[in-house]
């Protein structure tokens, strides 16, 4: 197995493209495991860290839009760590610090989370919620692809050959408008989203909801993005919240396993969405005031 | 194939080693510098037994690989006492009995120095939660979480 640091994207698409075996490096958290066990045997690590601006978090503003650009290799709890981001995107951040202990945080990544293209990444849904870009580098350029499009199956992503992401972007909202990411666990911390929820919202000057969208984690082959318009035009009541979870229920397609059932991962999901959306409004409340 | 010549920064002295693309930085630290203060646990990042720290951030060594170590700074528990003086950490977790067979001791203590670093006056939930990816299968926890909130009002008494 080789080692390679490639200095620029170009040298990267160009190790990787040579390479169908080689694979790409950044927090090492899920890949070094698989490594190690015997999972997978690559030819080549590709160590994105030293690619300028993979370790960046920095605010866009450009005539394609404004908003956050998050390196693929910027560790959770750098992001944590960063004020600014926490303040504009606090379910997003909320998501990405639940993965794993303090030791995987200060590697892991939201990219990786979402490569690995496992159903309950707990960094996934909050992105698909805040409808972030995917920049994914390639031999025949650059696109930017929705979250909802990068894993396809468990384990599977829609990346082709010689493709990697170099970054995440998420579009700047208004100043009334927030997000929540809720994870349901029978334990506390270190463990893997039975159901994962969020929940991404607008309000207008009085309080009304004028835009919102939520997504499910944990409970199909892949993240959902699940229509949250029951609570457009309400103030998160309790009607328009139970609508809200009924809608989360309905849309989720969990499997039964030893650690949830499908009665119980449907049930949670629609408690989840209910709790989600409480916290994403008192914060949008909060954002406005 | 060659090996990969890495020069890093281990506990404040320059260091060189060879190592190979797969070899971890905790397989380096024990096998090729002699470092074994670090343990192998699980191997897979769950156990916390192999904590370091790199450039500062707290990572199980097992996670990273020795080839990443070139240009950065790496932290390990034989850095932690100077000369023969304990840290106030090492010496509450001997006087507190806060360790019973001793193999998560290493990595808690690496992890608990670096907390109190970034928090000198922690309340036991941050305690619980900034540790909760150090197992002790021996499970002394109690101890484990009395001695660094105990360490951290001594230390503050002093500062």
């Amino acid at each position: 197995m080789k080692f390679q640091s490639p200095q620029t994207v170009d040298d990267a698409i160009a190790m990787l493209a040579a390479d169908t075996n080689a694979r790409v490096l950044a927090g090492g958290t899920d890949l070094l495991v698989r490594l190690r066990s015997g999972h997978i045997s690559p030819s080549a690590i590709v160590d994105i860290k030293h690619i300028s601006g993979m370790r960046d978090i920095t605010q866009e503003d450009t005539p394609e839009g404004s908003g956050w650009r998050i390196g693929a290799a910027v560790s959770c709890a750098e992001m944590g760590e960063h004020a600014g981001l926490v303040a504009a995107y606090p379910g997003v951040v909320e998501g990405a610090e639940l993965i794993g202990s303090t030791q995987v945080q200060g590697r892991c990544t939201m990219v990786g989370n979402l490569c690995n293209a496992g159903p309950a990444g707990d960094s996934v849904p909050a992105m698909v919620a805040a409808g972030a870009l995917i920049r994914v580098a390639g031999p025949n350029g650059t696109r930017d692809v929705p979250v909802l499009d990068i894993p396809v199956a468990p384990g599977k992503t829609s990346l082709t050959e010689g493709e990697f992401v170099t970054s995440v972007f998420l579009p700047a909202r208004p100043d009334n408008a927030s997000d929540a990411y809720l994870r349901f666990i029978p334990r506390t911390e270190m463990d893997i989203a039975v159901v994962g929820c969020a929940v991404n919202l607008t309000l207008d000057a009085q309080g009304t909801v004028t835009a919102a969208s939520m997504s499910l984690g944990a409970v199909g082959p892949k993240v959902k993005q699940v229509d949250a318009s029951a609570i457009v035009g309400s103030t998160c009541d309790d009607a328009s919240l139970d609508a809200l979870a009924a809608a989360a229920t309905e849309a989720a397609t969990p499997i039964d396993d030893k650690r949830g059932t499908i009665a119980f991962r449907k049930d949670v999901s629609g408690v989840l969405a209910k709790r989600a959306a409480k916290i994403a409004y008192t914060r949008a409340k909060g954002a406005s005031a | 194939m060659s090996r990969i010549h890495v020069n890093t920064t281990v506990n404040g002295d320059a260091v060189d080693y060879l190592c190979e693309a797969e070899d971890t930085l905790l397989d380096v630290l024990r096998d090729t510098l002699d470092l074994t203060g670090s343990k192998e646990g699980c191997a897979s990042g769950d156990c916390g037994a192999c904590s370091v720290l790199v450039d500062g951030r707290l990572v199980c060594s097992c996670l990273v690989l020795g080839a990443e170590a070139e240009g950065r700074t790496v932290e390990t528990i034989e850095g932690m006492a100077e000369g023969d003086t304990l840290h106030p950490l090492q010496k509450n977790f001997i006087n507190k009995a806060a360790l019973q067979c001793g193999i998560c001791t290493p990595g808690i203590l690496v992890a608990a120095k670096n907390l109190l670093e970034k928090n000198p006056d922690p309340s036991e939930e941050e305690v619980r939660y900034w540790l909760a990816g150090n197992l002790c299968r021996c499970t002394g926890y109690d101890k484990i979480i009395r001695a660094v909130l105990d360490t951290a009002a001594e230390m503050r008494g002093a500062a």
